[in-house]
């Protein structure tokens, strides 16, 4: 009852970087829910059209069994199916806890599972402890200007754990993996297609450095300087956009961050010619480190930021642009 | 088309953040509450599938206290027929539970769409959509940001990290909406005046206490004083010493 089930993420048959975070916090919880004896176990769940790339490595990151569970019928999102499926796993297997990404599926998912399962959800947390024998779960709120404090009292604990907030962390066991068909009821809502952005362009809500843009670029074709900027960190790093760019038109709404876009919290998080609403904060606030460059020295963005730049940031960006490509030779 | 909206009264976010004695919740001395912004996108849509019909009727459905009328009233001058306050003293944490009563109420009415926004901006909490959805035994897409209807069926679309998922579903069903679904009008004057007029009735409404407890609303840690590194492209260098070697995230 205090083994936790991890429900990863694939795209393609190959897994997403966010399942070994929730690996990583699934097996933080079952360190603490084990804590009062006999231990816990992590199963990391895999649904899927067939085997899995990657998947056979989740063992390092603290997964005691990896269960791909394949039907031809899940080569995209089933929603109907994929929630079935896990709810059905979840009740067999006893599971004290179920855990998933809230990413775009598993945001999707989760609730499906837990009004399944009829028991609450934690969306969307940033932290999670055991406290007397209880899950307990951090979440923000009101735009990141307040902190929930939830337990849960039923079980499974379901929660959703926020990208990039459970940094993956190696604790190497020895895992064994199984896989197995699955029935896959007719779904009545089917992904017929995934429309890809530009190929290989990482998601600001999954990047670990994100360089967004604000009105301060005065115009679309100067977000070049912001993807210059991106590139020279060599893969690792998204632009994203304010708000105010976003309703301009001059970026597309995946990239806006904010509270009527995407909640980000990047390693690094850099923000060009941004003012810093309330509204933008929300989206960005728990960044591990944030850095402004902006003209006015009284932008509301430079109260948040841990390092400012004052200053004209069509000098400051391609400078900075240079001597991150000298960093990285 | 008979069309149910589910909508939420929620602080504006403008508002000022303050906690109250309990140390459970928002002191709502001086708060100013708002329709919350991703409803409206299903209200317009709701509003604009009505309008392209030619017929039919769009109900809003929201749960909470009597003051939420004001919030139907918004929506009903935005152009809805009519509307239903499940009226309760306090709304749980626990999603579940306020699914659990809406989900009754969606029952009862017969809908051929029933919509969500994808998150209320109080609780950030993306689930009593979906959970009402899996109550009611519909189908359900969440978070969508471009729909198409016709015949009984529908597509939507709806953005997924790096991408956009191209969905299929017949109705009846539950959808959420994102931002990019449409651009809500605003209540014209004559639109308000006629709100209220318009039906709205209120049901007294008892839920369960559900499984999740709030044990604390906290502020959140002050991020450390922040500080000016420098002023143009000379402070660059700096900065990437602070970057690297204090902070360490080069």
């Amino acid at each position: 009852m205090n083994d936790v089930l991890a429900v990863l993420e694939q795209r393609e048959r190959t897994l997403r970087k966010v399942s070994n975070e929730v690996v990583t916090g699934a097996r933080r919880l079952a360190d603490a829910l084990g804590q009062g004896g006999g231990g816990a176990r992590v199963d990391a769940l895999v649904i899927a059209a067939g085997t899995v790339a990657g998947a056979d490595q989740l063992g390092g990151f603290g997964a005691d069994k990896v269960i791909t569970l394949t039907n031809p019928a899940f080569g995209h999102y089933a929603p109907e199916g994929h929630a079935r499926v896990i709810a059905d796993r979840a009740k067999a297997g006893g599971y004290g806890a179920v855990v998933f990404a809230a990413s775009a599926t598993g945001r999707d998912l989760a609730p499906r599972v837990a009004a399944r399962l009829g028991v609450p959800l934690a969306q969307d947390i940033t932290d999670i402890a055991v406290e007397g024998g209880a899950v307990t779960v951090v979440h923000p709120v009101y735009a990141g200007r307040a902190l929930l404090k939830l337990k849960l009292t039923a079980r499974p604990a379901i929660v959703s754990l926020r990208p990039n907030v459970f940094t993956a962390v190696q604790r190497p066991r020895a895992g064994s993996a199984e896989t197995a068909a699955v029935d896959a009821p007719v779904g009545r809502v089917v992904v017929t297609g995934i429309k890809h952005a530009a190929a290989g362009a990482l998601d600001v809500a999954e990047a670990a450095i994100v360089i967004s843009g604000g009105r301060g670029l005065r115009e679309p074709a100067n977000f070049k300087l912001l993807e210059q900027l991106a590139a020279a960190f060599g893969g690792r790093a998204a632009v994203g956009a304010s708000r105010a760019v976003v309703d301009a038109g001059w970026r597309a709404h995946a990239d806006q961050v904010g509270q009527t876009g995407k909640t980000v919290s990047p390693t690094l998080y850099i923000a060009v010619g941004i003012s810093g609403a309330i509204q933008h904060l929300a989206g960005m606030r728990t960044s591990k480190v944030i850095v402004a460059i902006n003209k006015d020295r009284d932008a509301p963005i430079f109260k948040v930021a841990d390092y400012g730049v004052v200053g004209d940031l069509f000098e400051v960006v391609p400078k900075l642009t240079e001597e991150i490509k000298k960093l990285h030779g | 088309m008979k069309i149910a909206v589910c909508v939420k009264r929620v602080p504006d976010s403008e508002t000022r953040v303050k906690i109250a004695s309990d140390g459970k919740s928002l002191d709502e001395a001086g708060v100013k509450f708002i329709l919350n912004p991703y409803d409206e996108f299903a209200v317009e849509e709701a509003l604009r599938r009505r309008e392209h019909a030619g017929a039919g009727e769009v109900v809003i459905v929201s749960l909470g206290p009597p003051a939420a009328q004001e919030t139907i009233r918004t929506a009903l001058a935005m152009g809805a027929d009519r509307g239903i306050l499940l009226q309760a003293d306090r709304v749980p944490a626990d999603g579940l539970e306020v699914a659990r009563a809406l989900g009754a109420e969606l029952k009862a009415g017969a809908y051929d769409l029933v919509l969500f926004g994808k998150m209320a901006i109080d609780d950030y909490n993306h689930q009593v959509g979906p959970m009402v959805a899996e109550l009611l035994d519909l189908p359900c897409v969440t978070a969508i940001a471009h729909l198409e209807i016709a015949g009984g069926k529908g597509t939507a679309e709806r953005e997924i990290e790096g991408g956009v998922e191209v969905v299929e579903f017949p109705l009846p069903a539950v959808l959420t909406t994102d931002k990019g679904l449409n651009e809500p009008r605003y209540p014209a004057l004559k639109g308000i005046m006629a709100a209220k007029k318009k039906p709205l009735e209120v049901k007294p409404t008892a839920l369960g206490a559900g499984s999740l407890e709030v044990l604390a609303l906290s502020p959140p840690p002050q991020r450390k004083d922040g500080r000016v590194v420098g002023e143009g492209s000379a402070a660059v260098p700096e900065l990437l010493r602070l970057l690297r070697d204090e902070a360490k995230v080069l």
